[in-house]
């Protein structure tokens, strides 16, 4: 797992939205039980406050869960993954419709520049 | 109780006010910059928090009591300036800051030093500057201390080795401890900071939460102080 962030943004939420990504995309898995605050600060190098407070942030997203002196860990619901996984597909596309519209695209011929993208499917990873 | 107080801290030098009414408060289990240009005052206000220095008027109290013996066993401070003796080797250096502090750990420093790729038996005054940096701050933050004050740890080093610095300050200090940094090299250090505290010309011109800054200003605190000192220039003109 790599973490990198921009100065301009606050860390935390950075922090939120990377490690939401790991988690939907099952790199951290469904259940999987957390590092503590500690260790997770010294693996993304960042202040362990700032590691905490995302960790409350997914918390409240009902993201992770803690067990009371067990830790912190992924939620097992999947439904809720699944949930945010979309949010992700939709904002991604978004983006995407967006910055075909600054080049003077509609949807309808964005979306046929998807379609007719060439070579072999890329297996997620 | 707050770590450190500063109430209406004055400081002259023959007459020249170097730092004006300081108030401030630092708690504990924060990592804080203490940022501004050359000349701003920083080291002055790092002096007195270590008893290097009498405020003109006002005070400073750690841990709700004047600097003195006390503060000095719970702060773990590093200088601007190297005061290692040349003739010493880290090896020397590690057993002298043993017999010095009771909350020395020489096993962390050990393995810092070897993490640090640097030579138990080289003598000091035969290193780098930046190899002498890095000594220094092993020794500072291989102590158990309750509050680390590190007047420009980046001084001397190049960029992939403040980036090493960096994390050696964030794993190794304890939980509830906070850490004090003094740097004019905002940008390298900005990501660890919980808080900034600003000061210009002996003022306290900000103090404020990393992130709140980067919410409201929507930009890089490094950037944001840039803005500050160009809008300050066309006000002189």
């Amino acid at each position: 797992m790599n973490f990198v962030f921009d100065n301009d943004r606050p860390i935390y939420i950075q922090l939120v939205e990377q490690l939401e990504k790991y988690i939907v995309s099952g790199k951290i898995g469904v259940g999987e039980r957390l590092p503590s605050v500690r260790e997770l600060a010294l693996l993304t190098k960042v202040n362990p406050n700032t590691m905490q407070k995302a960790l409350m942030e997914l918390e409240t997203e009902k993201l992770i869960y803690t067990e009371r002196t067990n830790g912190k860990f992924v939620t097992t619901d999947q439904t809720l993954i699944q949930r945010h996984k979309e949010k992700f597909a939709e904002e991604k596309t978004e983006k995407y419709l967006k910055d075909m519209a600054e080049l003077g695209f509609g949807r309808k011929e964005a979306s046929a520049y998807i379609m007719n993208v060439e070579g072999e499917e890329n297996e997620p990873d | 109780m707050n770590l450190i107080e500063c109430k209406d801290l004055c400081k002259e030098f023959d007459g020249k006010p170097v730092l004006k009414n300081v108030n401030l408060k630092i708690e504990s289990g924060r990592i804080i910059g203490l940022l501004g240009k050359n000349g701003a005052g920083k080291t002055t206000l790092i002096k007195i928090i270590n008893d290097l220095l009498t405020p003109t008027s006002g005070e400073v109290l750690i841990e709700g009591k004047k600097p003195g013996v006390e503060s000095k066993a719970v702060i773990s401070y590093l200088p601007e300036r190297t005061y290692l003796n040349p003739d010493m080797t880290p090896g020397q250096a590690i057993s002298f800051f043993h017999d010095f502090y009771s909350d020395f750990d020489t096993e962390r420093a050990e393995r810092l030093l070897q993490d640090m790729n640097l030579d138990k038996n080289q003598k000091i005054s035969k290193m780098s500057k930046g190899m002498r940096e890095k000594l220094q701050l092993l020794l500072v933050m291989s102590r158990d201390a309750r509050l680390y004050v590190l007047d420009e740890p980046l001084g001397g080093v190049d960029p992939a080795t403040r980036d090493y610095i960096l994390d050696t300050i964030l794993s190794n200090f304890k939980e509830g401890a906070s850490i004090l940094i003094s740097t004019h090299l905002i940008s390298d250090i900005e990501r660890i900071l919980d808080d900034v505290i600003f000061i210009d010309e002996g003022e306290i011109a900000l103090s404020v939460s990393a992130d709140e800054l980067r919410v409201n200003e929507n930009e890089s605190i490094d950037e944001y102080f840039r803005r500050y000192y160009d809008v300050r220039k066309t006000d002189k003109i």
